[in-house]
């Protein structure tokens, strides 16, 4: 029997841990190592690690590197100083969301790409397609590892690993350095809602990297698998590709024309669909639903209006281990308000409307 | 993974427990497992009639509902309330604390027609991978 399904470099500590594996964009993760709950909550309250080794690393670099992203992109990439990082969007030309994107400025002439695991072959196609003449372009997924630690003590655990300052590292930003030993770019972003850092590294780095933030403390750091991730950002209301992000929809029926700066100077892919679609507004908003029963609304479900019509679909939800009641996220269109109830297989439940995120932890 | 020997099992990973006429029903240490964890279970009224094979209740865990089927016919004579307020005794003690309903069963019906003996079981959990 062939598989294309790939091993992250941390397969055999996921084993040892006797996580459940699920297959993943391409890869084989970890969905939980136990009670995904448990893993969910140790982020909230302490720190986890996750493997993240699937993750799309995609060099931008060169003298003309800014510039090239500034046009294949909708943010404004060449404005950020180096050490810095923003969360962005690669747009189709009439405006749909091909990919949302971490970027990350690791030095005057170099730019890492951070896409979905499963993107990761159309963004570095429409890079390599956007950024002609001045910037080179450069898969770096196979060479690079991705270990993250989660959580409000995630900072104090790493410190003592590493010759970084990261402690008063800001939030969105990284820099070079080594954690255990071993050469990393660390950057203070996460995909929870907590405070975070992710550590780049060679694939053979990982483990080592893995196993001496799980020794430094008493009892180990607890592991946090695909499950526990999906909750933490539902709460934290980040969008996922697939599910509140595709190219059906551009950034600001997902409630992010903010990362769309048609300020910039210059064209940029997607710059007269997305003018137009400011001009006019959302054709759909994102909103948040708390859930009434303890039926949890799932991706795919209808948004009904108090008469009963459809008016919207939920994109995610799930029980919210913060809140202790079902979330969801869903579109509803453009015009439509509240009371709204969704259809959980046959039966109309109510739910409340609320702000995104459901959950933030600086309150 | 436990396959209790005492029990009967079936192809949906309930399981079992018949004592004379009355069954105990609840989901096996495989459904926890795959389910992830519980976080509510709809069980259905004392004094309704459940009939083998059909839907009678919902297990929703963190990534999925599933539905609960009624291994046997007859009525049910009593839930286990306590999974109200907590249904993580199911992914704790899913043969234990973690019970879900007791059916009477109706007249007539032979225990263990058309469900599986523990090997069965564990070999049909085995081949799901």
């Amino acid at each position: 029997m062939t598989s294309t399904v790939r091993d992250t470099p941390l397969r055999a500590v996921h084993e040892r841990l006797g996580a459940t594996m699920t297959e993943f964009a391409g890869w084989l993760m970890p969905l939980r190592y136990g009670s995904e709950t448990a893993e969910h909550n140790a982020v909230r309250t302490n720190a986890a690690l996750f493997d993240l080794s699937h993750m799309g690393e995609i060099a931008v670099t060169g003298p003309g590197a800014g510039a090239a992203l500034d046009y294949a992109v909708c943010g404004w990439p060449s404005r950020l100083s180096v050490g810095r990082a923003r969360y962005t969007m690669l747009c189709a030309p009439d405006g749909g969301v091909l990919d949302d994107l971490i970027i990350y400025r690791q030095a005057d002439e170099r730019f890492l790409v951070v896409a979905n695991a499963a993107n990761t072959s159309v963004v570095l196609d429409e890079l390599r397609a956007r950024c002609s003449g001045g910037a080179d372009i450069s898969d770096e997924s196979e060479v690079t590892g991705l270990v993250s630690i989660q959580g409000p003590n995630a900072g104090g655990f790493l410190a003592p690993l590493t010759d970084l300052p990261v402690a008063s590292m800001a939030y969105y930003a990284g820099a070079y350095g080594t954690v255990a030993g071993r050469a990393a770019w660390v950057a203070r972003t996460g995909y929870t809602g907590e405070d975070g850092f992710e550590i780049f590294c060679a694939p053979a780095d990982c483990e080592p990297i893995w196993d001496a933030l799980t020794g430094s403390v008493e009892g180990g750091l607890p592991a946090a698998g695909l499950a526990a991730r999906d909750t933490l950002r539902l709460e934290a209301g980040m969008p996922l590709y697939g599910n509140e992000l595709g190219p059906d929809v551009t950034p600001y029926e997902a409630g992010l024309g903010r990362v769309v700066r048609l300020d910039k100077p210059g064209d940029f892919v997607g710059r007269e669909a997305l003018a137009a679609r400011a001009a006019e507004g959302p054709r759909s908003t994102l909103i948040g639903l708390l859930g009434e029963s303890r039926r949890v609304p799932r991706h795919g479900y209808a948004v009904l209006s108090a008469d009963g019509d459809r008016v919207g679909v939920v994109t995610s939800g799930a029980p919210s281990p913060t809140l202790g009641r079902p979330i969801a996220m869903a579109y509803v269109e453009g015009d439509a308000g509240g009371p709204f109830g969704i259809d959980v297989r046959g039966k109309t439940e109510p739910a409340e409307v609320t702000g995104l995120p459901f959950y933030d932890r600086r309150k | 993974m436990s396959v209790p020997a005492e029990l009967r099992y079936t192809q949906e990973h309930e399981w079992v427990a018949i004592d004379g006429g009355t069954a105990t029903i609840g989901i096996t240490d495989y459904a926890t497992q795959a389910l992830g964890d519980v976080v509510y279970v709809s069980l259905p009224q004392v004094g309704a009639a459940v009939t083998a094979g059909e839907p009678c209740g919902e297990v929703e865990s963190t990534k999925s509902v599933s539905d609960l089927y009624s291994p046997v016919d007859g009525e049910v004579v009593e839930v286990n309330e306590e999974l109200d307020d907590d249904p993580g005794l199911i992914n704790a003690e899913p043969y234990g604390l973690g019970w879900m309903f007791r059916v009477r069963m109706a007249d007539g019906q032979t225990a263990a027609a058309g469900l599986l003996s523990p090997t069965e079981y564990d070999t049909l959990t085995k081949s799901a991978g």
